[in-house]
């Protein structure tokens, strides 16, 4: 199955004693955007950090491919070589790292995972160049440290930036809370087109707001509640969920 | 997350690489402390009666004095009638060329340039000249011809007892008299080497000026003496580094540094202390109870300490400034490393008693394993020093759940002009932080690396560039098997 990018199948997943994942099937093709939208506590985020392998989730049930490697025995530092990139709704600080040393630490790790020579000083800096130019993005903060005192503005520019050095085959955006300053929204979507453009990769982003996928128009939208994906369809379905929220899929929480 | 501190402890727990035993044919006195061992010390370096005096004044005082006990660290009561005052190789040197090869390679071995070699393979490297330090005696000295043509004394302090007197008498307990504490008294009564320094006036220092201390003997204890001389607007830049083997039983380290710049001088002091740190389990390792002090005796002058430790089973030191003259400005620039058991207790003082006196303290504690890490500090401002001007920097940053950071700040102020910062933050290493590093491909060990050095940048920046190079690797390996 040489299109299949992401396969969640029948995924559980607690955190300590409680379920918060219930059995979630998903497929991104290549090429493919998808939203997941739900209500707060549905899981949305959990699903994320499940597919990019941070602690603290028990998986108890289901599997997770990527492009047919099983990404649930791997460790977060191996899926982001593989090329699963999450762009962190709070991106952290690092003090005293200065941002183009952290990405050239970043990318040289993904090429050494693939048998790719790791890139030196120069290298790195035309790359940098090639990217700032394509993005038209201010790199005033490159030598700054790692979102250190960066303005919400900046964090998403850096995140933008970020992805586009990185290149991974798959992002994954969480930004349950974003969704009302559409700069920002702007800044992150024109990341994610970059990577819509190409036939090869695939996104996956998590939001409450309709708004959003104004600016990402994905090719399907799933509706999560209580740990599952409920319905899915086209894009139109963001529309209606705006229109007439979640309340109709109380229904499918389990065991109501 | 219980995986992650064991990845954290994993990374912090890597062998100790300079713990090798030298098998060299030692001279050494009998075990134990009394008057006739100090006159053994003061007779084996063949001292004038001045110096010898000097000893037994310190000894006799020692004997009312008491160990300290008020620093966080604990250890079992110290004999010091067990400990081997007086060690040193047999074999006998006369000028560098003559120096035992074995200790020459025994240096080489440990990566510290004992040849006066100014060019390697075609290209002119950053000259240092080396004092080499073994158990109880300076082996040699590098380059002291070179500066001797500019005036600069760099010798062993044996040799300056011998030969410049007049300094030695002058200025040796003039910053840490011999009754000054503890240790520094114990120093006083049976220090055996180290290194003497004099900067004549308006000279700037050609090159690094460093001591290697390495203690190899069983038993023994180091008890050096380094006395640094900046006479007027002269500058100077010293390296001290050190090591031991890995042995079960712990040894004691107890020395003194004493710093007089003079007005418009400026003396740079930077350590990178790698005594052996212990095992894992916290078994052996030195006992590093350190007087350090400088005075900026002159208008104008300026010292600056930096620190980076990372070893010693427990550290006892606060490299302090008494800022004497006016305009002087002291600084105090550390990273303190304690993993496994090990203990420290660390920090300055700063004394204004000049007008406008100025200091900078910044202090980095990271702690790692079961490790204790204390900032202690003491900023004082006299009657006298009208505008002085104080900042303090203090961070600790944890690594895991079982280790200890202590903030003990305290500050005195009697001038209602002085201005005096003082920041403090303590952050555990994140787990958000490391997940943020794995999700972009970097390895546990890469990313924790990364956060420390980053968390120490400010202190690694004052240091001399190949001495930076060497206290990140090194900080590196100390923390391999602390994080995840």
């Amino acid at each position: 199955m040489i299109d299949m990018l992401l396969e969640i199948k029948n995924l559980h997943a607690n955190v300590g004693d409680k379920p918060i994942l219930k059995g979630v099937d998903l497929t991104i093709r290549k090429g493919e955007t998808h939203a997941i939208m739900g209500p707060n506590g549905s899981g949305k985020s959990t699903l994320v950090h499940c597919i990019a392998g941070r602690e603290g989730y028990e998986i108890t049930e289901g599997q997770i491919l990527f492009e047919g490697k099983d990404l649930l025995a791997m460790s977060a530092e191996e899926r982001a070589r593989e090329g699963v990139f999450l762009a962190f709704q709070y991106p952290v600080e690092i003090p005293g790292v200065s941002t183009s040393y952290f990405l050239k630490a970043a990318v040289n790790a993904t090429r050494k995972h693939r048998g790719e020579p790791e890139l030196d000083a120069l290298e790195f800096l035309k790359l940098i160049k090639a990217k700032q130019k394509m993005l038209e993005i201010d790199q005033s903060f490159m030598n700054r440290a790692v979102n250190d005192g960066f303005s919400g503005g900046e964090k998403k520019r850096n995140k933008k930036f970020q992805m586009a050095v990185i290149d991974p085959k798959l992002a994954l955006l969480d930004e349950t809370d974003s969704g009302l300053d559409i700069d920002a929204l702007r800044v992150v979507s024109d990341g994610v087109n970059l990577i819509k453009r190409d036939t090869q990769k695939g996104t996956l982003v998590v939001t409450h707001y309709q708004r959003l996928l104004n600016y990402i128009v994905p090719d399907i939208v799933h509706v999560f509640v209580d740990g599952r994906i409920v319905r899915s369809g086209g894009k139109e379905l963001a529309l209606e969920l705006e229109a007439s929220g979640y309340a109709k899929y109380d229904d499918a929480r389990v065991g109501v | 997350m219980p995986t992650q501190t064991n990845q954290i402890e994993t990374l912090a727990n890597r062998e100790y690489q300079w713990g090798f035993i030298s098998d060299i044919e030692a001279d050494e006195a009998p075990a134990g402390l009394n008057e006739e061992i100090i006159r053994f010390i003061s007779l084996k370096k063949a001292e004038p009666d001045w110096m010898l005096a000097y000893r037994l004044k310190a000894f006799k005082h020692w004997k009312s004095m008491v160990e300290p006990t008020w620093a966080r660290v604990g250890y079992p009561p110290i004999d010091y009638q067990k400990t081997i005052y007086y060690s040193a190789p047999k074999a006998k040197k006369k000028s560098l060329d003559e120096v035992d090869p074995e200790l020459l390679a025994i240096y080489e071995k440990l990566g510290v340039p004992m040849h006066e070699r100014a060019l390697l393979a075609g290209v002119e490297q950053p000259k240092i000249a080396v004092d080499a330090v073994f158990d109880s005696v300076s082996v040699a000295t590098t380059f002291k011809k070179t500066l001797a043509e500019k005036g600069i004394i760099f010798c062993s302090f044996s040799e300056a007892v011998r030969d410049h007197p007049v300094l030695v008498k002058k200025y040796m307990g003039s910053v840490v008299p011999y009754s000054d504490n503890f240790y520094a008294t114990l120093n006083a009564a049976v220090f055996t080497d180290g290194s003497f320094v004099y900067i004549p006036k308006g000279v700037r220092c050609p090159m690094e000026l460093s001591t290697y201390f390495r203690i190899n003997a069983q038993n023994t204890g180091q008890f050096e003496r380094t006395l640094i001389i900046a006479d007027e607007g002269s500058y100077v830049s010293y390296l001290e580094g050190c090591t031991a083997p890995m042995r079960d039983e712990n040894q004691l380290h107890a020395a003194v540094v004493e710093l007089v710049a003079l007005d418009d001088a400026q003396i740079k002091y930077s350590t990178v202390q790698n005594w052996y740190p212990g095992d894992k389990n916290g078994k052996g390792g030195i006992y590093n109870f350190v007087t350090k002090r400088g005075a900026c005796r002159g208008d104008n002058s300026k010292i600056s300490w930096t620190q980076v430790e990372t070893g010693s089973a427990i550290t006892w030191k606060y490299p302090s400034c008494i800022l004497q003259g006016d305009n002087s400005v002291g600084e105090f620039y550390s990273v303190a490393l304690t993993n496994n058991y090990q203990q420290a207790d660390t920090g300055t003082k700063m004394i204004h008693i000049g007008k406008n006196t100025k200091s900078t303290i910044v202090s980095k504690g990271i702690s790692a394993g079961h490790g204790q890490n204390t900032y202690r500090g003491l900023v004082k401002i006299l009657k006298g020093a009208e505008n002085a001007r104080n900042y303090t920097q203090c961070d600790s940053m944890l690594l895991g759940n079982e280790c200890g950071a202590h903030t003990t700040p305290y500050i005195e102020v009697r001038n209602p002009t002085a201005k005096v910062e003082h920041e403090a933050s303590t952050s555990k290493i994140g787990e958000d932080q490391l997940f943020y590093c794995k999700q972009r491909g970097l390895s546990v060990e890469d990313a924790v690396n990364m956060i420390v050095n980053g968390f120490c940048k400010e202190v690694f920046e004052v240091l001399p560039m190949e001495f930076a190079v060497e206290a990140r690797k090194l900080l590196n390996v100390s923390l391999e098997g602390s994080v995840g």
